[in-house]
């Protein structure tokens, strides 16, 4: 199976799921965080993808999903010709992912606002099995973040003291409701924050590599309005 | 004679000291009761507070790790506030766990309709797989806890306040023959067994009992229930319920079928829950005379 290297390789898979266009905006804006993730963040391995010590990722908005399915595809997660029947009927590839379906892919999302739910008992699972290397890393949009359930899960991560939590918001100004400041938000629920670029690459894998000790850390990716 | 609810603080505590991979997820709701397990097991055993949507999640989230979760609250909270976390973040992503409330239909009465919950189990029956378990009484809910916790499936398990006076040896899928007749046939489903009894004393009809509304012992039904069937279910929540189940069981005899249970309407009225079970049709008395009525061939919708 082929391992691509760079993300334009990455982005060349992406452009062969197509149909879904609707949701270009969606999955393009994501691409740089999933692959900085995949690429130099997470410890996970195609050839175990349910490893007892490997990191794990929620792409908790489902939607576009392109981005996730190409990079998976990229480390060697499934074959990339699934991608040529990206949404087709037999094909494990939907618009939404399904974990009973697709090696690598963690949480069965799509519906808004479940992820980081999901995430939070994932993480606190992993505390309780006495895995303290393994995080747990979950994708939010920045109009996901509009859903209560969030918020809910947010206030109990800090509670609990998550530092095996990290939530990244994929911030591609698609909220109706204005969701700034990021910073003073999320450090007034108790957990560390930072704004980055979302398509500088250094500057994500900083920010996505660093963890407090403290509690949940989070991470937005500002993508400007017109540049997915 | 021990409450349900408290009956399930104890069984769970037990399977938290005993089994590792045991999970629960609480918010705020019994905490007193789970004290033991969260002194046993603090990273296992989490109160997230009054957030139930979350509740949920994370209950889901152990489960993804492989943790046999307990998630409990008040039925209208565990099952319709947080439903679409129940539909997907279990029943969709495959998972097993025990989802276990108290609380419903109306046991806690005097705090209105915002806690009452009659329709939960016609909810969680929409999900494709689920389990749905109707204790009858405290030692019932602990051999039932005991023998699904594992089982890989997702478990609604009922806990009441009403309890019958007696304990059956229960198990999913499973209908008990109480007592035999021949005029119908009624089967009397978790806590109305007792008062299904006092009702139907002196009646010639055959009375079953179960604790597993899902799954059905349709087998079982079908042996007992005779050529020219008249089913009467006996439930405690929305009437008619069960009749998929019944009428899954019978489905090759030209069967006849009535429903005793919750009527489909808000309670707008408070009080206890004998008061509620008077008002609505569903104490012995009133059991007795619907089901006389159904057996003389009127209507089966007595309740006033």
């Amino acid at each position: 199976m082929v391992v691509r290297t760079g993300v334009e390789g990455v982005r060349a898979l992406m452009a062969r799921a197509t149909g879904d266009e609707k949701h270009d905006e969606s999955s393009t804006s994501t691409l740089d965080a999933i692959w900085v993730l995949y690429d130099r963040v997470l410890h996970v391995d195609p050839a175990d993808p349910r490893g007892e010590t490997r990191d794990r990722f929620i792409l908790s908005k489902g939607h576009g999903p392109t981005a996730y399915y190409a990079v998976l595809a990229a480390k060697g997660f499934f074959p990339e010709e699934l991608l040529d029947g990206f949404l087709e009927r037999g094909n494990p590839l939907g618009s939404h992912p399904d974990r009973n379906q697709v090696p690598g892919v963690e949480a069965s999302t799509g519906s808004l606002g479940h992820g980081l739910g999901l995430g939070v008992g994932t993480a606190l699972a992993l505390r309780a099995k006495g895995l303290r290397e393994p995080r747990v890393v979950v994708l939010c949009g920045d109009a996901e973040l509009n859903e209560g359930s969030n918020w809910e899960a947010i206030m109990l991560a800090s509670h609990v003291a998550l530092s095996n939590l990290t939530l990244l918001v994929i911030d591609n100004h698609s909220s109706e409701l204005s969701m700034e400041p990021w910073v003073a938000r999320f450090t007034s629920f108790g957990w560390s924050a930072v704004v980055v670029d979302g398509h500088d690459h250094a500057e994500l894998e900083a920010a996505l590599s660093a963890r407090s000790e403290a509690g949940p850390n989070a991470v937005v990716a500002d993508i400007p309005e017109g540049e997915w | 004679m021990t409450d349900m609810r408290s009956q399930l603080g104890l069984t769970a505590s037990d399977l938290v000291e005993s089994d590792p991979r045991v999970a629960v997820v609480l918010a705020e709701i019994s905490v007193d009761r789970f004290a033991r397990a969260m002194r046993t097991a603090p990273d296992r055993v989490i109160n997230v507070g009054i957030m139930e949507q979350t509740l949920v999640g994370v209950g889901a989230g152990f489960a993804m790790e492989g943790f046999h979760t307990i998630v409990h609250t008040m039925a209208p909270f565990l099952v319709e506030r947080p439903f679409e976390q129940v539909k997907l973040d279990f029943g969709y992503q495959g998972l097993g766990g025990t989802l276990a409330s108290v609380g419903a239909p109306y046991d806690y009465g005097t705090e209105g309709g915002t806690h009452h919950s009659p329709g939960d189990v016609a909810l969680i029956l929409t999900v494709p797989g689920s389990e749905v378990l109707v204790p009858g009484c405290a030692a019932e809910l602990d051999t039932l806890l005991r023998a699904t916790y594992a089982n890989e499936r997702l478990t609604y398990l009922r806990a009441s306040v009403a309890q019958n006076d007696e304990a059956f040896d229960v198990a999913p899928g499973h209908l008990q023959v109480i007592r035999r007749g021949s005029a119908a046939t009624v089967v009397a489903v978790g806590p109305m067994l007792t008062r299904t009894l006092a009702a139907a004393k002196g009646l010639d009809v055959t009375v079953l009992y179960t604790a597993s509304v899902a799954p059905f012992d349709v087998v079982g039904l079908a042996s007992v229930a005779g050529g020219d069937p008249l089913v009467i279910a006996i439930e405690p929540f929305y009437e008619g319920t069960l009749i998929p189940s019944l009428t899954e069981a019978l489905r090759h005899v030209p069967s006849r079928f009535a429903s005793i249970g919750v009527p489909r309407r808000f309670i707008t009225t408070y009080g206890t829950l004998e008061e509620h079970d008077r008002e609505l049709g569903l104490d012995a008395v009133a059991i007795r005379a619907r089901v006389v009525s159904i057996l003389e061939g009127r209507s089966a919708s007595a309740s006033p």
